[in-house]
């Protein structure tokens, strides 16, 4: 009769099983066979990702790549283009309307921060409030951003006419303010086009502000009003350290959206009056396709990559900064 | 263990989406000789009318019946400063296609049209075009490039209802750029629009500009068209006075100071502007396109005054792509020839083209200048004459002076360039009452000048 004895010996560790399979099967873990991936998974993958990999490339990465190049050359789509090193970067840095780009883009980042940063923030935290009806309200916000840039644009470009006759300006005669030159003067013109975009880009971030407030714990709330905050304490010392994920994330988005603002200037005013209105992206549009002779696509490429590193640069820098308050 | 079905199926899809997305790319063929026979693609108008591309097909038939070697295929196309180079680049040009007189010297020096002059020269009338009107499309050595095919002067177009609410006789539009002024005033006194508008943007403005300073006796660039000459001709500067004056102490502009081309014609089609200045042929555009009352239509000449004053001319060229070879080309020219030129040299096509026209309710008859003279212009009238549906005889103020008067070739140089900073001093002028206007003119003579250094 045997008996099984209780030995403090350790089993014996499994990877010294002399077994052939687990031989190949740990061969397999380690370093998948070509011939595994092709029987397996393989072509499917392909399937779906050669074409999202072409469209990607052709219509993304290559015109980044030609834009780069073509930065470098002098061009005219024509004839063969010769290089110039970095004479199209100095072309572009020597020209007087750059600077007047450069500062009308930031006049145009500073207003839109200033009115399209905070107001998407109440009017979320009114709607969180509201019970009943928030979805029509949710609708009703997000309806500019559903009309079409372009027709939305050519609208407000009617209600902008600096005619007492102007829509805007009948309203506001009927308060016995005076007729506003909107568009036609050089110091209404860009607040009129900051109104504007405001007015269609909002009702995005409200949403996606609703989202996120919906999304803070009401405990909170409840603790803070027995600290007795009232409903502004309670915005200020709740309702933004919950969202400040959120909104970081969305101030850089308007940052570099903001930068880049092109429809609206050559929509309403085409740059005008008298330069007031000419951002960066105008003035790209203006080096490339302004000149009906074949533009200077090499300058407005080089403006363009500059723009880009820029953006990039503060970007990096952004989120370098504001790492210990992210969320992420 | 996936079947092999699926596989071989899976790996098979993926290739046929990599090649078919590749097939997208593929370039469409130009022209081609391959049985002897040329095929050359000309443009045609976007949206026509059935009636009016009935028509079209109708030329089309008779050109390759009297051409069995050449093949004509229509492309819907319009020519656009936007789009022209990268349709250029990418081969969808087509072979024939038509370009405004202020962008032909410019294209002709960059070589982005074909040289067709030994084509041209071979017409019949080669020798008989206006050289007025001919030398836009002419390269420096004087040999044409493309062909001229319509010709207009600028005008004064006027609201007659207006005038008449402001008292002043539509039948008597004023001579001067005084009596322009005083007529304004009345006009916005009186019904509250503005009395005189001008185009500013989009290059317009220094379009219009030019054109002033010719009717004042100045010209922007220098004879030879080697300086430009903004802040040194004193027309300039008179110019822009008097269009200050006319907008700071008058009040007589109205409120928009940001019009192109479309939007002018828009707002006076709506009757919202008394008068304003822009190319002699605006009349179908406001009709058709912008529901012009016929019977509000008034037009005039330019008032000229000063020493050596002229109308800025422009027109239409047409032009042939760079890239057609020889066949394409001798037969591009041949269409020219046939299908542009006949509607003006040929008594039974021009009959033919202004009765569809009239049955289509298109304008007939629009002022315009003529491209060869004034006695092959007169005939070719005549040839129309019954079937005219343009109110001619509000048009008298301008057809019956605009033959006297000079006509300018627009600058040669840095045209649209140098348009786009005058677009900025107009605009300057008329939005900011403190505005120094020599300091404006300085500031633009100086970055002319780099834009003419940079074309010589």
């Amino acid at each position: 009769m045997t008996q099984i004895t209780p030995t403090t010996a350790r089993p014996p560790a499994p990877d010294t099983l002399p077994t052939v399979e687990f031989a190949q099967e740990r061969a397999a873990r380690r370093r998948p066979a070509p011939l595994a991936w092709f029987r397996g998974d393989g072509p499917h993958i392909l399937v779906f990702l050669i074409p999202l990999l072409f469209s990607f490339v052709l219509f993304s990465w290559r015109p980044i790549v030609d834009a780069a190049v073509m930065a470098f050359q002098q061009t005219n789509l024509v004839t063969p283009p010769e290089w110039v090193g970095l004479d199209n970067f100095a072309t572009v840095l020597q020209d007087p309307l750059l600077g007047t780009a450069v500062l009308n883009t930031l006049y145009f980042a500073v207003l839109a921060l200033l009115l399209g940063y905070p107001i998407p923030l109440v009017v979320a935290v009114l709607m969180s409030e509201v019970r009943r009806a928030r979805g029509l309200f949710s609708a009703l916000a997000y309806l500019p951003v559903v009309v079409p840039p372009v027709v939305s644009a050519l609208l407000w470009k009617f209600f902008y006419d600096g005619s007492p006759n102007g829509v805007f300006n009948t309203i506001l005669g009927w308060v016995g303010l005076g007729p506003v030159p909107w568009l036609s003067d050089p110091d209404w013109a860009m607040p009129s086009i900051v109104l504007f975009a405001t007015w269609s880009a909002a009702g995005g971030t409200v949403i996606i502000y609703l989202a996120a407030l919906v999304g803070v714990a009401p405990e909170l709330y409840d603790a803070a009003e027995v600290d007795g905050a009232g409903v502004w304490r309670k915005v200020w010392h709740v309702t933004m350290p919950q969202l400040r994920g959120v909104l970081l994330v969305t101030f850089i988005l308007q940052i570099i959206g903001t930068a880049q603002v092109f429809l609206e200037p050559f929509l309403l005013t085409g740059g005008g009056p008298a330069n007031s209105t000419t951002t960066v992206l105008m003035l790209i549009y203006k080096y490339a396709f302004q000149s009906s002779m074949g533009g200077d696509y090499g300058a407005a490429t080089a403006l363009s990559i500059m723009l880009a590193v820029v953006l990039a640069v503060f970007s990096a820098i952004y989120f370098r900064i504001t790492k210990s308050w992210s969320t992420t | 263990m996936r079947s092999s079905l699926t596989r071989g199926a899976s790996a098979g899809l993926a290739l046929l989406a990599a090649g078919a997305l590749l097939a997208g790319c593929a370039s469409g063929s130009g022209t081609d000789s391959s049985d002897g026979k040329t095929t050359i693609t000309v443009a045609i108008d976007a949206g026509l009318e059935k009636e009016a591309r009935a028509n079209f097909d109708a030329r089309v038939e008779a050109f390759e019946k009297a051409n069995p070697d050449i093949t004509v295929k229509a492309q819907e196309y319009t020519w656009t400063a936007t789009t022209f180079t990268a349709d250029l680049a990418g081969g969808t040009l087509p072979d024939v296609f038509t370009i405004p007189f202020t962008d032909g010297r410019g294209l002709i020096a960059n070589k982005q049209i074909a040289d067709i002059s030994d084509l041209v020269a071979e017409l019949p009338y080669a020798a008989d075009f206006n050289p007025n009107v001919a030398q836009a499309g002419q390269s420096e050595d004087g040999s044409q490039w493309a062909v001229p095919i319509a010709a207009y002067g600028q005008a004064v177009h006027y609201n007659r209802s207006l005038f008449e609410a402001a008292g002043l006789d539509p039948d008597d539009p004023p001579t001067t750029w005084d009596g322009i002024r005083e007529a304004a005033k009345k006009i916005t006194d009186a019904t509250g629009e503005a009395g005189y508008a001008t185009m500013t943007s989009g290059n317009t403005g220094g379009w219009i500009l030019t054109t002033l300073v010719n009717a004042f006796g100045g010209r922007t660039e220098n004879a030879d068209s080697t300086e430009p000459t903004i802040d040194s001709d004193p027309a300039v500067a008179e110019v822009l006075q008097y269009l200050h004056d006319l907008r700071w102490d008058d009040n007589s502009m109205g409120a928009n100071f940001l019009y192109d081309w479309g939007t002018i014609n828009q707002d006076f089609a709506s009757g919202r502007i008394g008068m304003y200045v822009s190319g002699g042929g605006n009349y179908g555009n406001l009709v058709t396109q912008n529901a012009l009352n016929p019977d509000d239509y008034g037009i005039t000449v330019l008032p000229l005054h000063g020493d050596d004053p002229g109308v800025l001319g422009g027109g239409t060229l047409a032009a042939v792509s760079p890239k057609a070879d020889d066949a394409a080309q001798a037969a591009s020219v041949k269409w020219i020839d046939f299908y542009y030129l006949a509607k003006i040299t040929d008594e039974d096509v021009a009959v033919e083209t202004a009765k569809l026209a009239a049955s289509l309710d298109q304008p007939v008859g629009a002022p315009e200048l003529p491209i060869f003279n004034a006695e092959q212009f007169a005939e070719y009238q005549s040839w129309i004459a019954p079937y005219v549906n343009v109110p001619l005889d509000q048009m008298t103020p301008y057809t019956d002076n605009s033959g006297d008067q000079p006509l300018i070739a627009e600058p040669r140089t840095a045209t649209q360039d140098v348009y786009a900073l005058l677009d900025t001093v107009v605009q300057s002028v008329l939005t900011d009452q403190n505005a120094d206007i020599d300091q404006l003119l300085a500031d633009a003579q100086a970055q002319a000048e780099a834009l003419y250094a940079k074309a010589k």
